[in-house]
């Protein structure tokens, strides 16, 4: 059980991580970036997969298979357009190859 | 060890792997050189996480009923968003960007829904949750019932499904009134887990998701957009503490961190705060702004040619409307023409051209145009007062110079593009509407700014045809 104070370093770590990560992007990073994280909390997919699978009952299982359908959007959607915008990054040349 | 102990070691190994894989995904995504790997980084995070979840076991007499439904609605729908992904114009991307987070957070949603109903209507109160899973399951629902609606109603305001805004009188109290009395229920909700009160729990909390977005403007969107992925992460940080799932709470914690960043990096890019934004009736006093004096003057395409011809530095200042327009492939044909004549052409890209900082970068990208030639506000602002030919296409707000002179302005204040200053303005435009803020634009009535009336593509070709029929083609 994650719980009391080991959930608040939990969430003040992954806090501090997400504002790091970003702090110096450039303005033209700005869309695919805030698309790209779109697409990381598509990882709620996994939360709702449990959520169903675990349902028992018809309502939990109606409200189970809206939140996967949902979730999977988010993250399927999330990661093609996510893709297709930093696919433009490569024909440049000052930044070109990763 | 038995099975059961290896599958759950595997499960939670999957889950570290993917929160290690999404957040070197955003690191990797926010430098240029990496953005493309990162990606991908974060694509097989979710795909290791999501495949390890199949192990998971649930209650034994629905496991394959359950397992089949899980199965069906992944399979439909990401055929569909994957579709709806790869075909959208890359004009329209952050709408979709908004439809995306939205179905994250009703995902959110679902799953306080879910385990709240199950306490509630569970016929044995032993096994439930507790206090702090009840909070956070009320509160992360609450944060994903509003990105949820709330982005449904940016998707369809900037997809052109409603009108723009949409106001009364005491608006802020009903929204206030709304979101108290969801926080009421939230309350009821956590102490007595009525299924009566869960249900109108989450009616009233997806209604103010619908009450807090209709007011807000177009061209605030972006910022809305940000702020409600970053909502997002939190419902999913907060639903994942319910789950007791590390991975949903570390990658919604960064992705609630990092989108808060964002949202006000995007807020500040554009002169505008969160509060701003969110409470005021940006674009509403349009009638009280000071009357603009002079008037517009047209050109003609082959007028305007010459007036290229002639120039030395020309400095293209491309706005949403050329993308709206499927123009910029013709633009930059026309700049190729000019740089075939020596011609000094550059980009002029306002940190909101477009829809959001950042996407008339992928536009002009998309086209052809190569890097060096695209500048930022800051670097090319000095160099309007040298430029012979200023050309405005599909941009409007950016380029109004009352953001500077007219306190009573709603953009008052908003930097913009120092277009004014160029000795010659020429305006492409299809009809003489106002912009996305609705406001009349200064620059259009100045003396050195004349309008060419026409469709972004049309007017492209007709100034690559003036120009060769001014010097034959051949350029030297």
């Amino acid at each position: 059980m994650i719980d009391g104070f080991l959930a608040l370093y939990l969430f003040m770590l992954a806090a501090f991580t997400g504002h790091e990560i970003i702090s110096r992007v450039p303005v033209i990073l700005h869309t695919p970036l805030m698309s790209g994280s779109n697409f990381v909390h598509g990882i709620v997919l996994v939360g709702a997969m449990i959520a169903l699978g675990e349902a028992t009952t018809p309502l939990q299982q109606v409200i189970g298979f809206v939140g996967v359908f949902l979730g999977a959007g988010n993250a399927a959607g999330g990661y093609v357009v996510t893709e297709r915008m930093l696919e433009m990054f490569k024909s440049s040349k000052k930044e070109g190859g990763n | 060890m038995d099975t059961s102990n290896i599958v759950g070691l595997v499960i939670q190994a999957s889950y570290f792997a993917a929160a290690v894989l999404l957040i070197m995904g955003i690191k990797r995504m926010s430098s240029p050189v990496t953005a493309r790997s990162g990606i991908q980084w974060a694509g097989v995070g979710v795909l290791v996480a999501v495949l390890a979840t199949f192990l998971h076991g649930g209650p034994g007499h629905v496991l394959i009923e359950n397992a089949a439904l899980i199965f069906v609605a992944i399979a439909i729908s990401t055929a569909a968003a994957w579709y709806s992904g790869k075909k959208v114009a890359m004009t329209d991307m952050p709408q979709m960007v908004a439809l995306y987070n939205g179905m994250g957070g009703g995902s959110a949603a679902a799953i306080g829904a879910s385990a709240l109903l199950g306490v509630a209507l569970s016929a044995t109160p032993g096994v439930g949750l507790t206090m702090t899973q009840k909070v956070l399951a009320v509160i992360g629902a609450l944060i994903g019932s509003i990105s949820f609606t709330g982005s449904l109603i940016a998707f369809a305001k900037l997809q052109g499904l409603m009108d723009k805004t949409f106001r009364f009188k005491g608006q802020q109290v009903v929204n206030g009134l709304c979101f108290l009395a969801a926080l009421f229920f939230g309350a009821v909700v956590v102490h007595h887990m009525w299924p009566h009160a869960i249900v109108i729990f989450f009616v009233l909390s997806l209604l103010f998701g619908i009450l807090m977005t209709l007011p807000i403007g177009g061209a605030d969107m972006p910022v809305v957009i940000s702020l409600y992925n970053a909502f997002t992460g939190l419902a999913v940080a907060f639903e994942g503490y319910v789950q007791q799932n590390v991975a949903l709470i570390i990658a919604g914690t960064v992705v609630g961190a990092a989108g808060t960043l964002l949202t006000r990096l995007m807020a500040k890019a554009m002169n505008r705060s969160i509060s701003n934004v969110l409470f005021s009736n940006f674009g509403a006093g349009g009638g009280a702004a000071s009357e603009i004096k002079g008037s517009l003057k047209p050109i003609e395409a082959d007028d305007a040619a010459s007036l290229l011809y002639l120039a030395e530095k020309v400095i293209i200042v491309p706005g949403y409307g050329m993308a709206v327009a499927q123009a910029q492939h013709k633009i930059w044909e026309l700049s190729q023409a000019l740089i075939k004549r020596d011609k000094d052409v550059k980009f002029a890209i306002h940190p909101v051209a477009g829809r959001m900082p950042g996407h008339m970068n992928v536009l002009l990208a998309e086209a052809g145009v190569p890097y060096d030639l695209i500048a930022d506000m800051d670097d090319i602002n000095p160099e309007f007062p040298n430029c012979d030919v200023a050309i405005v296409i599909g941009a409007n707000d950016v380029v109004n110079p009352v953001a500077k002179t007219d306190k009573s302005s709603p953009i008052y204040g908003m930097p913009i593009l120092d277009v004014a200053l160029a000795k010659q303005v020429i305006v492409i435009k299809r009809g003489k509407g106002t912009g996305f803020a609705g406001i009349e634009n200064a620059l259009f009535y100045q003396d050195n700014c004349k309008m060419l009336y026409d469709d972004g593509k049309e007017a492209a070709n007709k100034l690559i045809a003036g120009l060769k029929a001014v010097d034959g083609g051949g350029g030297h």
